[in-house]
This record gives C-alpha cells, structure tokens and sequence, in this order.
C-alpha cells in the first residue's frame, strides 16, 4: 500500500516536471532533417548536417523567425524510401511543420506522395516538404505537389549549365554516367542540351556503368582513349568519379572531365593533382564566387566555416536561401501553418546572399536560381578542402538562363 | 587489337590485386572453413593504417610495418574472438565476421572520418614506366604486380617446401591426427589467420593508393573476393590465382564489349518485337552489365562444380 502510495506520488512529479514542457517547446520552430547518417552515404549526410547546423546556429543569433528560435531535429533515411516513410510518420506525431530532405530522388519521390497524402488526411496536422537536393527533374514536372518546394536546381537546370558551360572549341565528347536514376536522367538531359545548344558537338562515346560496382577504371579509361574524346562529360559523383579520373592520369589520358558533381565533399582531396586545369564542375556555390562578385558577406560566411575547424568547404548557398526564405515566408504568414507558409513561398522573389535573382516559380514550386562553373586551378584565392586547388568560376549561368519550362499540373488545396 | 592488348594489361593488374586480396581468405577459409566477412574489413584497414605510418615514415616502411599490424589485429581477433565462438560452430563464426565489419567500418569512420584520404603513389614510382599504344604504363602497377608475384612465390615456397607449410597442410586436412602427433593445432590456426590478414593488409597498402582509401572501400571489394575464393575452390592457391586472373581479365574486357544478346543472334535471323521487358534484356549490352558477370560465373560454377575450379572438396 506504501509503495503504491509512492508510485503515486512520483508519477505526480513526473507529471509536473514534464507539464513545463509543451510550453518550452512552443517557443522553437522545429525543422525535421531526414538523410542517410550511416551507411555507405554517411559522409554526404553527416556533412549536410554539419551544415545546417552552422546555418541555423546562424540564422537563430540573427533572431530566428517571429522572434523564435529554429530547432533542427535529424532523423537517419539510410537512404530508403521506406526508412524516410517512417520517419515521416514520427515527424508528424511530434507535429513537426516542415521536413528537409537533401538525399536520393528514390527517397524524395516517396517523401512527395506520402506528405501529399498525410496532408489531405489530416488538415489540422500538415506537414511541408522542403526538398534541398533531390534532383531529378520529375519531382517538380509529372510528380509535383503542392506540399513540395524544391530549393535546388533541378537536373534539367543543371545540365543546361553543364552544356553551356563547355568550350567553344570543343568538338567530341563522351557521355558516362551511373546506371540509376538519376545518372539516366544525367544522361537524357545532357544529349537533349547538346542537341540545343551545341549541336556541333558529337557525342563519340554514349556509355551506363554499374552505380558504385566498378573497382578498376583503367578499361574504361582504354574506350574513352580509343573514341578519341576531347571531354569526359559525366555526372558521376564519389568513388565513381574520383577512381575514373585517377585512372586517366596514370595512364596519361589527356582529356578534359566536364562534371556535374566533383566539388562535392572528398571530391577534391580524393582527386588533387589529377584534376588540375581539365577538371570543371557546375556548382551553387564555392568559396572564389563572392570574390569574383565581390560580396564581402558571403566571402565572411565561407571563411567563417572554413576557420571553425571544417575540413571541408562551404559550397551549399542554396540551404542558406532555403532558411532564409523559409524565415521570410514564416514572417509573411505570422504563422508557422504548413497551408499559410506554403502559400507566401508561392511566386516569392529573393535575392540570396550573393545578391543574386532567386525565385520561387508558382506552378511547380522549383526555385530558379543561378548555377557556377569552375575549373580546378591554382590560381584562386581560396583553395579546396587544403588541397592547393580550387574553383575558378569561368561561367556563371543566371537565374532568367536557367528559367525553363514545366509540365506540372499541380492539384492545389481549397 | 590495341584495346585487347590494354585490357589485358589492365586485366592483370586488377586481377593481382584481387589474387593478394583472396590469398589470404582462401587460405583461412580452407583451414578453418570460416567465410571471414571481415577480410575486406582489414585491408581497409591495411589501407589507413599505411596512409597514417606513412605520414610520418614515408611510403616504404609502412608497406611493412602496416600488414604487420593487420597480423597482430588478426591474431587478436583470432584468439579472443574466433577460438571462443568456433564451440559454436560454423554458423557462430560466421555471424561472427558478419558483425566485426560493422563495428570495424564505424571504428574507421570515427578514427579517420567519413572523407576520402590523400593517400597518394611515392613519388618514386609515379612516373609512366613504357608507354603502350599512346596509353601510360605507370610504374606503380608494374610495382604491385611485382609485389603480388613476389608474395604468391613466398607462400607457395612457405606451404610446399617448409616444415611451416607441412604441418599446415596436415592440419588442414587431418586436424585429429595432427593434433595427435602433437602439433598444436589452435596455435596453428591462430598463424594462418594472423597471415591472411596480413596479406589482406599488404593488399590494402598498396591498393590503398591505387584506389582511393575511404570507408566504401571494404563495401567495394568484398563481394568479388568472395566470388573468387568460392570460383578458385577449397584449399587451392593455384585456383585461387586462375580464379582471380580471370575475373580481372572480365572486369576488364567486358567494359570494351559493346555487343548484346540480341546482336549474337542477329546474323541466325532472329528479330524482336515490340518493347518490353524481354527485348530490355536482349538489348543490353555487355558492358552495362559487366559487374555482375562474375556473380553469374559463381552462381554457374555452384550448379556444376560446387567445389570449385580447383577444390580438393566441397564448398
């Protein structure tokens, strides 16, 4: 009978120290972040993390929005569709407004059908799908959503940036890319770009490779000899192309690489030397791009990662517009409401940090943003990951270059 | 014929690669018939290890130093793990490897990170050696060839000619009989786990460079190792060479045939039609599939010959 007595009474206390809680949590505007933070992605997620983390530590001594507070809250994808599913279901449980997701356009088209869905279910408890990575095109033309707003350049964008970004001179190049989704979509976009806008070019090597199978790269290296390519144009990212390009200089394949993706973390340490003057990349963002612009503030904030013991580099600028136009739009809505934030995000003109264009097109809710070549020198004033090397931008593709059609049909809520 | 001379050029010095990879486990799993899951782990770890010693000694010291380590890390996992566990059988043990690549692979990622290392060719072997057809020999490959040749004659001298060797191969046939003439059989067991390692992480060192040395790396090689022990056969160093020669040469041949099913029975008349998953698969051509050639070797090999190439029993 005591001890049941007892039982009471702690749970009273319990009660009491956990009845101040809800309030506590009221005051942070809580940001859900799903990505893969083990297995063999780890690293791309574990660094988003980093980054997120230094920008809304940012955002916050700035004042947050409606004079709150972010609170990031990650939860680890494995990059699975099904592992993102759950997390989504723990998500809107805690009634978290917004989910991040940077990771895997396998995972963001399951993102988009299962917030649709949740979110005509229940009106009262909606949640906003903020996509800052997921690349393929198809997210924001046949299966766009109201509930989706997608904060990175699309694979469409990207390429018409690639292609643009090529030589002049240029007159044979070889396509190849990882045999999955998206580096199928590299593949499709690339030759319908080529085809646009630079239809001198032919295209002597057109090839698919097994996604993160290949361990030896010199075969491939031989082909590409023997096509006679003047340029590797390639969306590989990783090991994929960091084994690719090693494998070319030590067999002396004097070629360019043209890429989607080499500045991406590890990138530029795992490459170094080889890379040198014939490695390009189309990038958001990097570290020589406010120098060229001169635009202190953001040359600050890149130096300010660099110098609080990142190994890396800060090339991410569009998860910095992402926060700030969700801080913007949170301001204009007086509310944190999915249906209200959703709303003031539609047709929102911006200017990122850089000052350039941004905006958030209405009919398929795909930010029009600028994209940066660069080539991998050592004639830059802010090098890469401590390698010696770093981008120099020799391209910049704007805003209105990038602003190209849509097909979405988007069913929007009463 | 320039591009078959290249691939095959190419195809050995991959499939060496693999050979010192797969020597190590061929030689544990016919001994203590354990399918070491872990054995890429080491020469991962072989790979840093090398990358770190290297740092502060230079490259050659470290082509040492580093598989010895990767020995000492065997023989522990050998003596505190696998003895405890083999009570249990074959199907504890291998649950048992099954669970050290994971704690090995986040040991690695915390020690080193998640980014890739730049851990580069000494400067002393990074020049062309010949060049062929236009194409760079580098003298690096022409140095892991010589390491990996040099390594099967010192084992095949170390298993046929020593005593050493002798009381390895009768614990590895007779392990009563060995024990009972009073050979100590643990002990021995114990030594050729410590030496796969080892070699595995002699592997690592000198793949490190050659690959890129990063957490994936383990992920990477694993499979094909398994294909070429279980392809090479049970107990046999020399099926276990032919084994991985041959999937080297593969690996390297079927990225430059751009040829599909379909277009082998072309010239016989044959056409399809209409677009559905059976012409996908006829019309694919070999290089898009390449990587998994060798999967559909093993599982070939298991249907006709389950023990292997050159197996003294079966798998």
């Amino acid at each position: 009978m005591r001890s049941l007595r007892l039982l009471c009474y702690s749970f009273a206390v319990l009660g009491l120290l956990f009845s101040g809680r809800p309030v506590l949590a009221e005051e942070t505007i809580k940001l859900a972040y799903t990505d893969p933070f083990s297995g063999p992605f780890a690293s791309g997620g574990d660094e988003f993390l980093k980054i997120f983390q230094f920008i809304i530590a940012r955002k916050n001594a700035a004042g947050g929005a409606l004079g709150r507070k972010f609170e990031l809250i990650p939860f680890d994808d494995k990059l699975q569709p099904a592992e993102a599913l759950i997390a989504l279901k723990s998500m809107t449980d805690q009634n978290i407004p917004f989910v991040m997701h940077c990771t895997g356009s396998n995972v963001g088209a399951a993102l988009i059908d299962a917030v649709s869905k949740h979110n005509a279910r229940n009106p009262d408890n909606r949640i906003l799908y903020l996509n800052c990575g997921a690349l393929a095109t198809e997210l924001t033309n046949e299966q766009c959503d109201f509930w989706h707003f997608r904060f990175a350049g699309s694979v469409d964008m990207r390429a018409a940036a690639r292609i643009k970004a090529l030589p002049k001179d240029l007159k044979k190049v070889y396509l190849l890319n990882q045999d999955y989704l998206f580096g199928q979509s590299i593949q499709k976009d690339s030759k319908k770009w080529l085809a646009k806008l630079r239809p001198d070019i032919e295209i002597v090597g057109d090839e698919l490779m097994p996604f993160g199978k290949v361990q030896d790269f010199a075969p491939y290296v031989a082909k590409i000899k023997a096509s006679g390519a003047e340029s590797v144009v390639t969306g590989n990212y990783n090991r994929d192309l960091n084994l690719l390009i090693k494998a070319a200089n030590d067999a002396g394949l004097n070629v360019r690489f043209d890429t989607f993706l080499s500045h991406l973390i590890g990138g530029p340490t795992a490459i170094g030397a080889a890379g040198e003057n014939r490695l390009t990349s189309i990038m958001e963002f990097n570290g020589n791009v406010p120098v060229d612009l001169k635009v202190p503030e953001a040359e600050k904030l890149a130096n300010d990662w660099r110098t609080s013991g990142h190994e890396t580099d800060f090339s991410t600028l569009n998860f910095v517009t992402m926060i700030d136009m969700l801080t913007d739009a949170i301001n204009k809505a007086k509310s944190t409401d999915p249906l209200k934030v959703a709303l003031a995000f539609e047709d929102m003109h911006g200017k990122d940090l850089l000052g350039q264009d941004v905006i958030m097109r209405k009919d398929d809710h795909q930010l029009l943003m600028p994209f940066y070549a660069g080539v991998f020198s050592k004639d830059v004033k802010y090098d890469s990951e401590h390698t010696g090397f770093g981008w120099k931008n020799y391209m910049t593709a704007t805003t209105a270059d990038l602003t190209l059609p849509t097909i979405c049909k988007m069913k929007r809520p009463e | 014929m320039e591009i078959v001379l290249v691939s095959l050029l190419n195809g050995l010095v991959y499939g060496m690669l693999l050979f010192m990879l797969a020597s190590g486990l061929t030689l544990i799993f016919s001994m203590m018939g354990v399918l070491n899951f872990a054995h890429a782990s080491i020469y991962m770890i072989g790979a840093y290890l090398a990358f770190t010693i290297s740092q502060f000694t230079g490259f050659f010291p470290a082509l040492i130093i580093a598989p010895i380590l990767c020995g000492l890390i065997g023989a522990a996992i050998e003596v505190f793990g696998l003895r405890r566990v083999h009570s249990n059988g074959h199907i504890a043990e291998l649950l048992f490897t099954f669970g050290l690549v994971f704690i090995i692979g986040r040991v690695v990622q915390m020690t080193w990170g998640m980014l890739p290392m730049a851990y580069r060719v000494p400067a002393l072997l990074d020049f062309p050696l010949f060049t062929f057809y236009g194409q760079h020999f580098p003298a690096y490959r022409g140095f892991m060839l010589l390491v990996s040749a040099g390594m099967l004659l010192a084992t095949w001298l170390l298993l046929k000619k020593t005593r050493v060797g002798l009381i390895i191969q009768a614990s590895l046939t007779h392990p009563q009989m060995a024990s009972a003439l009073g050979h100590n059989v643990p002990m021995v067991f114990t030594l050729v786990f410590a030496g796969g390692c080892m070699l595995a992480g002699l592997a690592g060192v000198i793949g490190g460079n050659y690959q890129t040395t990063e957490p994936g790396m383990a992920d990477g090689m694993g499979p094909i190792v398994f294909v070429v022990v279980v392809f090479g056969g049970l107990g046999s160093l020399m099926g276990c060479f032919i084994a991985s020669i041959l999937m080297g040469m593969i690996a390297s041949f079927a990225v430059v045939i751009n040829v599909s099913l379909l277009d082998l029975l072309k010239p016989l008349g044959v056409t399809l039609p209409g677009d559905n998953l059976f012409t996908e698969f006829m019309t694919v051509p070999v290089a898009r599939i390449g990587a998994l050639l060798p999967f559909i070797l093993m599982i070939l090999i298991l249907l006709v010959r389950p023990r292997g190439l050159m197996g003294t029993r079966d798998t």
